[in-house]
């Protein structure tokens, strides 16, 4: 199965049932599955007039209680930079999927990049908190798009699956679970305000058209949403809830892989350039050399570093000129941190990456 | 009906607003409410939907379900909320600046698409929120913060360019009109497919004050002696006769039954 269609299936065995979308190169696969298999499902598909219109829509059919998702690409991904920041204002779940290609601008339509890695983490004006997973294999695909949408519910948060050319357009055997674990978005409770968030940080949601009588605004905004935009108070206590209901939960949110655990040189990975480490693990059996394969980014698992309690080398190989990087120099104690930027379309070679294993014995 | 009724549809506790004394936005909310209420809808079946500014306000008053997004993009908002669920009824509130600068794309496509919902256009002729700035619909020489020695560009007509964009029902009144108004809201409540309303407003703060209205009402008294009926303005124009200069048509410009989107299963 294509990595596009694995997203789709995902998705709909997660329960989405409206997407807005705009084409384009290389993600348009989701959008034409989408545009063939939702209405048969029952549920809606939108083509938008743009990537601003489709996230809008997006987060309107949230509020109605949808389990609501969009794919682009760059160009794509840029414009719905506003709309993100409303939808994390406004605690609107809904599923943003990026199928990275080579930028900036148009750049390369048809080749894989990571390129927007920091752009997904800080895109949106302001102080926000996302989540962000990213699939290695068809496989991933699958079965981190239908785990976007129970974050997405469950932190009441936008939440990307920022893949890339590469893992869309590969085709890979995958297995269908027989069930995906749907876990539905808290609801919002008598006698709480809509606004008012519960232990965890995170409000019940208000639908649309249950009473509720909600007034969702992405201005500044009290417990019962009411827009409150000079009170430096009710600004600090919102938007800090906002950013700590999910950053606060990186531990619990965090999905990986860690291989050879005590290794000394250890690569660190997401996406497409885990696959190429783990065929150097696999063409070099007898080295100890380790691997950690993240499947979510964001919010960053800074503990699972401290898996490799005797690292003295993280390696971070990245389709980008070294963004991931700079978040886990961040949270190193005194490893050496070696980037291994590549950008232009391919991904890196196993023997690229063995090199660099090489050159540290 | 007793003003008593429409009381249900705002939010007291959200008071007081924040629109100047001599606005006319309110008049057009109570215009839009009194529909509402006329038309027996449910408060808990209708969802308010608007972008950003003074005009993009009014939702936040109102005790329904409702949505203030971001400048411009209300439309695509209220396309994801009624294609979600068609049994929800939705009113969008727009200004001209929202409707046609920023969000002129969503407003053609919406008319397009000819979803089953309401917009209420606000026309000040002016950026009200952000302090008197220029808009596609400040008539040529019409002074603004950025059109500091007149407006020289050519402005949109929105009700006409909602005909050509395909919208089911559009009217043009003003805030002098309410009946009249009122009247055009409620038909566009009652009709499947999209349903734009522009209400010509006073912004007496960014608008009326640069332009020499020294007051609010002298600038509702323009707005009544310088409305023509539609009739007559298409009568004008087939006897080819110019429509007298700073004269704008109101009336009825189009009520027809185009397939429509969203509409209640
Ligand atoms: C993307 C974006 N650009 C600019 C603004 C600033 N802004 C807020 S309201 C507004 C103009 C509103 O004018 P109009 O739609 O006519 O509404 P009015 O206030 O006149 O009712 C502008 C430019 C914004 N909020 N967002
Ligand atoms: S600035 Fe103009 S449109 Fe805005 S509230 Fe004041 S009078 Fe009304
Ligand atoms: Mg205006």
């Amino acid at each position: 199965m294509q990595g596009n269609r694995a997203c789709c299936e995902g998705a709909l065995a997660a329960g989405c049932d409206f997407f807005g979308g705009y084409p384009i190169t290389p993600s348009t696969e989701i959008a034409e599955m989408m545009a063939l298999k939702l209405p048969k499902a029952g549920g809606t598909f939108i083509q938008m007039e743009d990537e601003i219109a489709s996230m809008g829509a997006i987060i309107g059919a949230s509020w109605t209680g949808a389990r609501s998702m969009t794919a682009t690409s760059g160009p794509g991904f840029s414009l719905m930079m506003e709309n993100i920041g409303y939808a994390v204002m406004t605690e609107t779940p809904c599923v943003v999927v990026n199928i990275q290609r080579g930028g900036p601008s148009t750049g390369q339509p048809t080749m894989s990049a990571q390129g927007d890695m920091m752009q997904c983490r800080f895109g949106p004006h302001g102080d926000v908190a996302t989540i962000a997973v990213v699939p290695s294999t068809v496989q991933e695909m699958y079965e981190l798009t239908a785990k976007a949408f129970n974050l997405a519910d469950r932190f009441r948060v936008p939440t990307f699956v920022m893949s890339d050319e590469t893992i869309g357009h590969m085709r890979e055997k995958i297995v269908i679970p027989e069930k995906v674990d749907i876990v539905p978005r808290k609801p919002l409770l008598k006698g709480k305000l809509p606004f008012e968030a519960d232990e965890d940080g995170v409000p019940g949601f208000a639908e649309f058209g249950r009473g509720h009588r909600v007034h969702v605004t992405g201005l500044t905004h009290d417990e019962r949403g009411y827009p409150d935009t000079t009170d430096p108070e009710v600004h600090e206590k919102l938007v800090k809830r906002l950013y700590n209901k999910v950053e606060s939960k990186r531990h619990e949110i965090a999905d990986y892989d860690a291989v050879n655990t005590d290794a000394e040189t250890v690569f660190i990975t997401y996406g497409p350039c885990s696959r190429t480490v783990r065929q150097v693990l696999h063409d070099h059996p007898d080295e100890c050399i380790g691997h950690l394969n993240l499947r979510i980014v964001w919010p960053f698992p800074e503990e699972t570093l401290k898996i490799f309690a005797n690292a003295k080398t993280f390696i971070v190989p990245e389709l980008n000129l070294g963004q991931m990087v700079r978040e886990i120099a961040r949270h190193t104690t005194g490893e050496e941190v070696l980037s291994m930027p590549k950008i232009g379309g391919h991904i890196h070679t196993p023997a690229e990456l063995y090199a660099a294993v090489e050159a540290r014995k | 009906m007793t003003t008593r009724v429409f009381e249900k549809w705002y939010r007291e506790d959200r008071l007081p607003h924040i629109f100047c004394t001599g606005c006319g936005n309110g008049t057009v909310m109570n215009c839009a409410i009194k529909a509402v209420e006329e038309m027996h809808w449910e408060i808990d079946d209708t969802i308010f939907v608007s972008g950003i500014g003074c005009s993009s306000r009014a939702p936040g008053y109102m005790s329904t379900d409702s949505l203030h997004t971001t400048h411009g993009r209300a439309l695509t908002f209220a396309t994801g909320v009624k294609m979600a669920n068609p049994d929800l009824n939705v009113v969008v509130f727009t200004g001209d600046g929202d409707a046609s600068a920023i969000g002129g794309n969503h407003f053609i496509h919406a008319c397009r698409r000819n979803i089953d919902m309401t917009v209420i256009c606000m026309n000040n002729m002016i950026y009200g929120m952000t302090g008197g700035q220029g808009s596609p619909c400040t008539p040529v020489g019409k002074i603004s913060t950025t059109t500091p020695y007149g407006a020289t560009e050519p402005v949109f007509d929105l009700a006409e360019l909602a005909v050509a964009a395909g919208a089911n029902h559009v009217a043009r009144w003003t805030s002098y009109h309410t009946k009249e108004l009122t009247r055009a809201i409620e038909t566009g409540l009652a009709t499947e497919g999209l349903s734009f309303i522009e209400a010509m407003v006073q912004c007496p703060t960014a608008y009326g004050r640069r332009n020499k209205f020294r007051k609010a009402t002298d600038q509702v008294e323009w707005m009544r002696t310088h409305a023509i009926l539609l009739q007559k303005v298409r009568r004008l124009e087939e006897e080819g006769k110019p429509i007298p200069e700073e004269h704008f048509a109101v009336g009825e410009f189009v009520h027809r039954q185009r397939p429509a989107m969203g509409v209640r299963r």
